[in-house]
């Protein structure tokens, strides 16, 4: 139950992104709504081009040059799309942090790891030199970085990928946000340091009431690490539900092929796996209705048309698809 | 045993010399492979696992004879690839082909897929007369390639920026069967591609070793998928076998603490 009075963490409402591209305007983000309350884990899957990606961005306030936004979004009720940049800048790194896919290329290669943790310290929160680098020693040790002392000085080459997306971890931390999005955060890594990674960022989330927005096309990688999941295709959400209904009773038909093609460990060798017809359209071919129609096994006529309204599944409160034709068999 | 492998692996290793600290100091040595050794069947696969570092990719490259070990040997149908004259190692390089991870980097942008798929093809004379291959002749197998990946004929003349990263793939995999080897190298290829797509292409890797009695060395970083193309698996660290046998065996009973640990970090299993 949330109180009138206290505004969710998170709140996006209709938003829409249009980016320039060389085949046109292209229609990114299409009336994408979510809330994320504090405290709250939530998973954002999909392929490559669905809009994950331009959320967190869009989120952030780093949409590419000439992106045209409308719609909502606000943290602890701020609206931040109408936010200056100059005072958006007070809000990043603050309130909201993100922690990026690639940790060589997000982090400067010409500045100590101490120089980069204590960055924001200094901006937002006017440490002066000693304090930043004593709260940056602190901060590394909070993510477990080992020999954190001596890697003060180091810079980003000198460390391995899973120190350096520790150290990217602890500069998202340093102005305690109320917001991280961490997107892919994972995916260039080891699966042993994968996990060692996942199981930070859940604690320190955990630690410290942050909401987290979790974002990844590994569908099997949401398990176990955020409470409700978002199911995003051709810039909108198809499918919300909680992490254990989504495995347990995938409704819509996107969700059911993800969750069909992929391998499974206990699987047999050679079995061919089952896939979804087609390939991910690109933004400027997409339907005027659902996005998934041109590639989905329960299409009707009427699918490309107009974008079919959210349903509700099972009585969760939670689970809602938005496809008319949604079944669990 | 009878049948004489495909290949052979024999307690092959390489060991690199890592750039001097100080120009007089002795260059520190960095052994990323040692003492490998396996066999594979015609018509089998085997899964190369481990992590980043390993030496997988290292072992990839000593197979494919794009690289020379320090130790051991590589015999492809009983012959020592790094003992083999130039002319007949590149003769036989048709035999055995390559397929990468990343078929955007692998695919030369400037070049249409006409050129891509026969390249292989262009080094090599025709089988039968000994003659090159005509212009007619090369672009009769590039269709059959295709036709093999499941490509249309339309598509000999385009470039690779006009295809999706499955595509891609697709391409690669046309341009190593073109050749008609027996043997297919496979460094990661599905991990850039999204899950649906991924399906897709595992599938046709798998159509295609039935039909045409594929070989496959499938290095990958993902248990899942090793379970599903391998019949048998190697697990890497540090450049040392730590585990190997059949892929049902290994992953139902790991024995090592490494292959267990990573089969416990694969993320979003059932637990029963």
């Amino acid at each position: 139950m949330t109180l009138p009075s206290t505004p969710p963490l998170l709140q996006v409402q209709d938003l829409h992104v249009h980016l320039p591209t060389s085949a046109g305007q292209a229609h990114a983000l299409r009336g994408l709504s979510f809330t994320l309350d504090k405290g709250q884990t939530l998973g954002v899957i999909g392929e490559s081009g669905c809009g994950k990606s331009l959320t967190a961005l869009a989120i952030m306030g780093l949409l590419p040059e000439g992106a045209q936004v409308t719609g909502s979004i606000r943290l602890n009720g701020q609206e931040l799309l109408a936010l200056k940049e100059s005072e958006l800048c007070r809000w990043r790194g603050a309130r909201m942090a993100m922690v990026f896919q690639e940790p060589m290329t997000a982090l400067n290669p010409l500045h100590t790891i101490a120089h980069q943790i204590a960055e924001p310290l200094r901006l937002h929160h006017g440490l002066d030199a000693r304090a930043a680098r004593a709260r940056a020693l602190q901060l590394l040790e909070r993510v477990q970085l080992p020999r954190a002392r001596e890697r003060l000085d180091a810079y980003p080459h000198q460390l391995s990928g899973g120190q350096r997306q520790r150290v990217m971890i602890s500069m998202a931390l340093a102005c305690a946000p109320d917001l991280l999005i961490a997107d892919e955060p994972t995916t260039a890594l080891d699966v042993t340091v994968q996990k060692e990674v996942l199981d930070l960022i859940g604690q320190l989330v955990r630690e410290d009431g942050m909401g987290l927005l979790l974002i990844s096309h590994d569908l099997g990688l949401m398990r176990d690490r955020v409470q409700q999941v978002m199911v995003m295709y051709g810039g909108g959400a198809v499918e919300r539900a909680t992490t254990e209904a989504l495995f347990a009773l995938p409704a819509h038909p996107y969700t059911r092929g993800l969750l069909a093609a992929r391998p499974r460990l206990d699987g047999p060798r050679g079995a061919r796996l089952s896939t979804i017809a087609g390939q991910v359209p690109p933004l400027h071919e997409l339907a005027a209705g659902c996005a998934f129609a041109g590639r989905c096994p329960k299409a009707q006529s009427d699918c490309a048309r107009q974008v079919p309204p959210w349903l509700a599944v099972g009585g969760d409160g939670v689970h809602q698809v938005r496809c008319p034709h949604w079944s669990l068999a | 045993m009878n049948a004489p492998a495909l290949l052979e692996v024999r307690d092959l290793g390489r060991r690199f010399d890592l750039p001097r600290s100080v120009p007089w100091s002795r260059p520190e040595p960095l052994q990323a492979l040692s003492g490998v050794s396996f066999s594979l069947q015609a018509g089998r696969s085997l899964g190369i696992v481990g992590e980043s570092g390993s030496g997988k990719s290292t072992l990839a490259r000593l197979v494919m004879a794009l690289d020379r070990p320090t130790q051991g040997q590589v015999l492809f149908r009983g012959q020592n690839l790094h003992a083999l004259a130039p002319t007949r190692l590149r003769e036989l390089r048709a035999d055995f082909q390559m397929v990468f991870q990343d078929p955007y980097g692998s695919l030369d942008p400037r070049q249409t897929v006409a050129q891509i798929v026969t390249e292989p093809l262009q080094v090599l004379p025709d089988r039968a007369t000994g003659a090159p291959l005509s212009r007619a002749q090369l672009r009769e197998h590039a269709l059959q390639a295709l036709a093999d990946v499941g490509l249309r004929s339309a598509d000999l003349d385009k470039y690779p920026h006009e295809f999706s990263g499955g595509q891609r793939q697709r391409i690669a995999i046309a341009r190593a069967l073109i050749t008609r080897p027996a043997l297919i190298v496979a460094d990661e290829p599905v991990s850039a591609l999204d899950v649906s797509v991924q399906a897709q292409v595992l599938n046709l890797m798998m159509d295609l070793q039935e039909r045409l009695g594929l070989s496959y060395l499938f290095v990958s970083h993902d248990l899942a998928v090793v379970k599903l193309m391998c019949d048998d698996l190697l697990v890497l660290q540090s450049g040392r076998v730590v585990e190997s046998g059949p892929t049902a065996e290994v992953l139902h009973a790991p024995g090592h603490p490494y292959t267990q640990a990573l089969l416990a970090a694969v993320p979003g299993q059932e637990h029963h």
